[in-house]
Formats: C-alpha cells, structure tokens, sequence
C-alpha cells in the first residue's frame, strides 16, 4: 500500500508566479478599461475579466485543473446553481412588464 | 507493522473506511468543494439582490458607487490577490516539506489578510464620516438619493459578510501557523493546509467580483 507521497500533482511554482502576475494585469485591466466609455459593454467587459480572473484561482491556485474528476462536477454545479438563481430571477423581473394587467 | 517500517515519520491519521492515504485526502478535497458551493450560494443571494437592484435603479448605483475609492479598492484587490499567491505557496512548502518557508508563508498571509481588513476599516470610517451608512443618519446629495441607500446597504453587508469570511480565515490560518512549527504537516500529512488554502481562494474570488461590481460602476461619466 502506497502512502508515499500525496504531493505528485504539486505544480512547478513558476505557474503560480505567472498566474499572480495574470491577476495582477486583470486588475490593473479592468480599472482603467471602466474608465473608458464602452457604452453597454463596460459591464460585460469588467465581468468577462472578473470571470477569467476566477477561472485561474479555481483552475491553478485551488488545484481544480489536476483534481479529481469529482472535484470538477461540484465545482461546476457551483456555477451552475448560480446560474439558475440569477436566470430565474431575471426571467420573472425582465417580463413582469409583458402582461398589461395590474398585480402582473 | 508500518508505523515501525516508516520509523518517526508521521502519516495521516488514516479512518479504517479509506484504503489509501491519497483516497482519504480526495474525500477532504471534495468535502470542502461542496462546502464553497453552499458558500457560493450564500453569497449568490446577495449578488441576485445587487443584480436586480441594479438592474431598477442604474443611475443610483452608478451614483453611489462614484463615492467609493478606486484607489483603495484596486489596492485592496492587489493585497488579496498577494495573499493568494502566498497562501498556494505555503500549501506548495507544506508538501515539499519546507517546514520554515510553511511557517513563513502562513505568516505573510496572515498580514496580508489584516493589511486588506485595516484599509477596509480606514474605507468604512470614510463612509460613517460621509453619513453613507444606511439608516437614520444617512444623507446623500443628489435625485437618488432612496436608492443610493440600496446601494450603500448591499455595499456593507456584502464588504462586511466578505470581511467576516476573512476573519474566520486568519483565525484559521493562526492556528495552522501554531500546527506548522510544532512540525505538525509533513509531505504525507498536509491536508488541514491544503483545505484552508481553498477556503482562503474562494475568499479572494469573491473579491474578484466585488471590486468591478461595487467600486466601478460606469466610472467614465465622471
């Protein structure tokens, strides 16, 4: 039986390095983008970077990208039960105004 | 038997329903991912709650969040995202067994942590100064002013609940500090390390979206 070293998926520190370095340029990124007038897309631009930046915590810093493949699924239903509560939510606010009686 | 063969090298406490040490470490990891989804959940009522808000009262929002500092927040974020890269380091010293570089980098987290809570505080005070804080006293200089107070409540609950997630995480990571230089984790033995690195992550990722949400809201019209 193999307890010998549960460090085998350890990852060489030069990708942390380079994946702090990344989230720093996102910060720096997504400030001075806000300040540019992007009409409508500021905010998916800003979010866009804010999930990109989250995609490498989960994915480098949370080890996600060698765990288990379990790890993954909840990890992805995470995003997914967020998904449904903010979908939902928004399909009943975005057509309340869509039946022209009161109490709609 | 094998506590023998392996002489003084400490193994993990390994329950009799696991066959192997790395099956059992699996187990904790999972555990803990299904924690940070109630977690994120926890949050995502709030963030649905500044969606929707939002989504009624734009102009109020862009409004209050003007009176928030960038500058403080961007340099928040920096702290936070440091802190992470000090924390996936510490977790990298504990399974090289690097116990000195362990203890070191627990202890840069842990500043890290207290820098981001003491220039969120200097934050807070600015509000209570500006009489921002939602309730009897607050005033705010404009047409939205009702809806400015949305902001500013879903502003200090969601700061706040961010900053207590932070606190429970120094506390933790005080202990684990303590742990680490009474030689407690060894390279087959580093699990409590490993989940409260996760814990601290997720901590940062909310961050991630709390800085573009709150602090720069259509920033170019002013």
């Amino acid at each position: 039986m193999s307890e010998q070293s549960l460090s085998e998926h350890s990852i060489s520190t030069t990708s942390y390095y380079l994946v702090f370095l990344a989230l720093m340029v996102g910060t720096a990124l997504t400030t001075w983008i806000a300040y540019l007038d992007l009409g409508w897309l500021n905010t998916p631009v800003a979010l866009g970077i804010a999930c990109t930046k989250a995609m490498l915590v989960v994915l480098y810093f949370m080890h996600v990208k060698h765990g288990t493949k379990l790890t993954k699924i909840v990890a992805v239903s995470g995003i997914f039960w967020l998904l449904l509560l903010l979908g939902f939510t928004m399909a009943d606010i975005l057509t309340r105004g869509w039946l022209g009686f009161p109490g709609k | 038997m094998s506590a023998e063969a392996h002489g003084a090298v400490f193994h993990a406490p390994r329950a009799h329903q696991f066959d192997t040490a790395e099956q059992q470490k699996d187990a904790s990891t999972l555990g803990m991912w299904l924690f940070l989804v109630t977690e994120i959940m926890f949050f995502s009522g709030l963030f649905c709650c500044y969606l929707v808000y939002r989504w009624f009262y734009p102009e109020a929002f862009a409004a209050a969040s003007h009176h928030l500092d960038v500058a403080l927040g961007g340099f928040n974020t920096a702290v936070l995202i440091c802190s992470s890269l000090t924390m996936v380091l510490a977790v990298n010293a504990s399974q090289a067994g690097k116990r000195r570089a362990l203890v070191a980098f627990l202890i840069l987290t842990i500043l890290l942590g207290g820098v981001f809570l003491g220039v969120k505080a200097v934050e807070w005070h600015h509000k209570y100064v500006d009489h921002h804080i939602p309730g009897p006293s607050f005033h705010f200089e404009g047409p939205n002013a009702r809806q400015a107070q949305l902001f500013f409540s879903l502003y200090f609950v969601m700061t706040g609940l961010h900053a207590l997630h932070m606190v429970i995480g120094i506390g933790l990571l005080t202990v684990l500090t303590v742990q680490a230089r009474r030689g407690k984790f060894t390279p087959t033995y580093n699990t409590p390390v490993d989940m409260c690195g996760l814990y601290w992550h997720f901590v940062d990722l909310i961050w991630i979206f709390l800085f573009p949400l709150l602090y720069l809201i259509d920033r170019h019209t002013k």
